[in-house]
């Protein structure tokens, strides 16, 4: 019998090509390094992380103390942002607000995400009866607006940061339920599953090892772009009065006590508007980015 | 031939909601060291076959109409899952057609194929790991210390399907089911694969079952050959039966359809029309509707199914062929 390999010649391709033989790991922040807008968004969203961290050592005025001698005055150098309408540095609020408002984005999208991950990968996976009851309760959820659902959990659980990121980390489940579920119905129909089904491999493990790995890519990119959401939807409640409770600072709640004196005082509106803006443009960049950088079409 | 190491008898099976079988009273023995090839066009039943032997039909989507396996001696129901899944992976595995996508791109090669021995083999990690760079040292991978660390994207198709046998053979399988394993491969790396795989049969003496639609391979590394028409085996016999003297018409075709590089050159010839879909099978021979050599007597009754394990079988109402010359002349 022939010696089995001519090694060096089967593979020349994989060798000399550095984008094939780099891991993918590498690949994907390669070309995530080379996405502008992708590099500005991570820029932008470490930048308020950086913020939010830093708070308790950065040189501010403490958040929630007030100053009767200085209510709703302009930008000046002893406050570059101004005050609100008991005193309260606007620089200070903003960058104490920026750890609710990341806060909630994050921790509401990793509810989402233990709750809507699993359920979506026993719909997908099990299909039939699981599937059917799975994704009509998917459904009826979706059938209600995003904002709404999540200021209608949230009254009913009692104005709270903690219960306004538990309401709109239930109102973000079903998005990642019917994502989950179409990527594993996808996944599960791969040859290599079918593989690991003929190495005699239990459930579990297929699930764990060959469904789950594979269809994270795009549930990490929605999760990226629902944390703008998230944070949009804290903002809202916090303005409603749902969310984080004064005095603590929160950009929504600057934003509610602000729309009273916006032809007196715009700073007040003007500066946590600009916050959640930035913000949320920085994520969905962020977002934008991964997404074409796990892209599988462009690998 | 001495008792097989895995016999199938009268196997048929149909999809839920058809009224014909997909596959109908197949049967074959393959003993050790020995190569069955399953041949046919697309679309008669080689792969669902594999599948159900495997245990790999979707237990909702199947109705079993009968079926016994005897492997090694054991007797069971095709339809005993528990049973077949106790041993899929260990005594039997499967080496499917597509090598790009038959990993699993989320891990290292060397993960996978330790995977599917911790899984039969109550061993430690490092002795997994151990028996995955020894099977890809065997099937000829260069730098397989390397390679163990990488990932499938990184390996070409032909390697990567040597990281399949690897995997399909890292627990010692005794009967091997390849599904056109070749089919997605370059020629050169075809012949490679071929050669792999005759070689460590040699080597561990399992039974190999071959599905491909390439006479070629047939003719290179087959003990018997069964040719499949429309779920059901036409023909059924050792390799030299079959080439030397093929006698259902539909082998007649297939033999005619391949070029050859000898002899006068000639238009290539070919089998009319496709096979039919399940529910439009002629009542009698299934191959009546494209035979050229059909009779009345074709549409109306069924001729018997070749029975697994003799020399060399037919299912035709006309076989031996040349008794038909006979009574045409």
């Amino acid at each position: 019998m022939a010696q089995p390999a001519t090694p060096q010649t089967i593979d020349p391709q994989s060798a000399a090509d550095p984008v094939l033989s780099a891991r993918p790991e590498n690949r994907v922040w390669k070309k995530f390094r080379s996405h502008k807008s992708a590099m500005l968004g991570g820029f932008l969203v470490g930048f308020f992380i950086l913020m939010a961290l830093m708070a308790p050592i950065l040189p501010i005025p403490d958040p929630v103390a007030t100053d009767w001698g200085a209510v709703r005055k302009a930008p000046s150098a002893a406050h570059p942002f101004g005050t609100d309408e008991i005193g309260r540095d606007v620089l200070s609020r903003l960058v104490w607000g920026a750890r609710a408002s990341l806060m909630a984005g994050v921790v509401s999208v990793g509810i989402a995400l233990l709750a809507g991950v699993p359920l979506g990968i026993l719909a997908g996976y099990f299909g039939g009866w699981t599937d059917s009851v799975i994704s009509r309760c998917t459904e009826a959820l979706l059938a209600a607006p995003f904002l709404i659902l999540a200021i209608a959990l949230a009254a009913f659980l009692g104005p709270s940061l903690g219960n306004a990121m538990i309401a709109i980390g239930l109102s973000a489940t079903p998005i990642f339920i019917r994502l989950t579920r179409g990527q594993v119905i996808s996944v599960k129909a791969e040859d290599y599953v079918e593989g690991a089904h003929a190495t005699g491999l239990p459930t579990h493990r297929i699930l764990t090892r060959y469904i789950f790995p594979n269809i994270l890519p795009p549930v990490l990119v929605q999760a990226t772009l629902t944390i703008a959401t998230a944070i949009i939807a804290e903002a809202s409640l916090s303005f409603l009065g749902l969310g984080q409770q004064p005095p603590a600072p929160s950009w929504g709640s600057m934003l509610n006590t602000a729309k009273n004196f916006l032809s007196q005082a715009p700073w007040m509106a003007l500066w946590p508007g600009i916050a959640i803006f930035l913000v949320v443009l920085g994520f969905n960049l962020l977002g934008d980015g991964l997404r074409d950088a796990l892209d599988p079409r462009e690998h | 031939m001495t008792t097989p190491l895995l016999a199938v008898e009268d196997l048929s099976f149909r999809f839920r909601g058809h009224d014909q079988d997909v596959v109908q009273n197949l049967s074959f023995a393959l003993g050790r060291n020995e190569t069955l090839c399953i041949v046919g066009e697309s679309g008669c039943g080689k792969s669902v076959t594999a599948l159900a032997l495997m245990g790999l039909l979707p237990s909702d989507a199947v109705r079993f109409g009968g079926g016994r396996v005897t492997f090694d001696g054991d007797s069971y129901g095709i339809e005993d899952a528990g049973r077949i899944a106790s041993m899929r992976g260990d005594r039997m595995a499967m080496i499917f057609q597509e090598p790009m996508t038959s990993l699993n791109p989320a891990f290292r090669i060397g993960d996978q194929i330790a995977e599917a021995v911790e899984r039969h083999r109550r061993c430690g990690t490092e002795a997994a790991r151990a028996r995955a760079l020894e099977m890809l040292r065997r099937v000829g991978i260069p730098a397989p210390e390397q390679r163990l660390d990488e990932y499938p994207h990184q390996l070409s198709g032909g390697m990567r399907q040597r990281v399949m046998i690897a995997m399909a053979l890292a627990n010692d399988p005794e009967v091997l089911i390849a599904d056109e394993p070749t089919t997605a491969l370059d020629v050169t790396v075809q012949a490679q694969i071929l050669d792999l795989i005759a070689e460590l049969q040699t080597e561990t003496g399992m039974g190999t079952i071959m599905i491909t639609h390439d006479l070629g391979v047939v003719a290179e590394i087959a003990t018997n050959v069964a040719v499949m028409y429309a779920g059901q085996v036409v023909e059924y016999g050792s390799v030299q039966a079959i080439f030397d003297d093929p006698q259902h018409p539909y082998t007649i075709g297939l033999m005619s359809s391949v070029p050859s590089l000898t002899g006068p050159h000639r238009r290539l010839s070919t089998v009319p029309g496709t096979v039919p879909s399940i529910g439009q099978m002629p009542p009698g021979c299934r191959f009546s509707s494209r035979c050229p050599f059909a009779a009345p007597i074709c549409a109306e009754r069924p001729p018997l199914a070749p029975i697994g394990g003799a020399d060399h079988q037919v299912a035709c109402h006309f076989a031996p062929l040349e008794t038909m010359q006979e009574r045409r002349a």
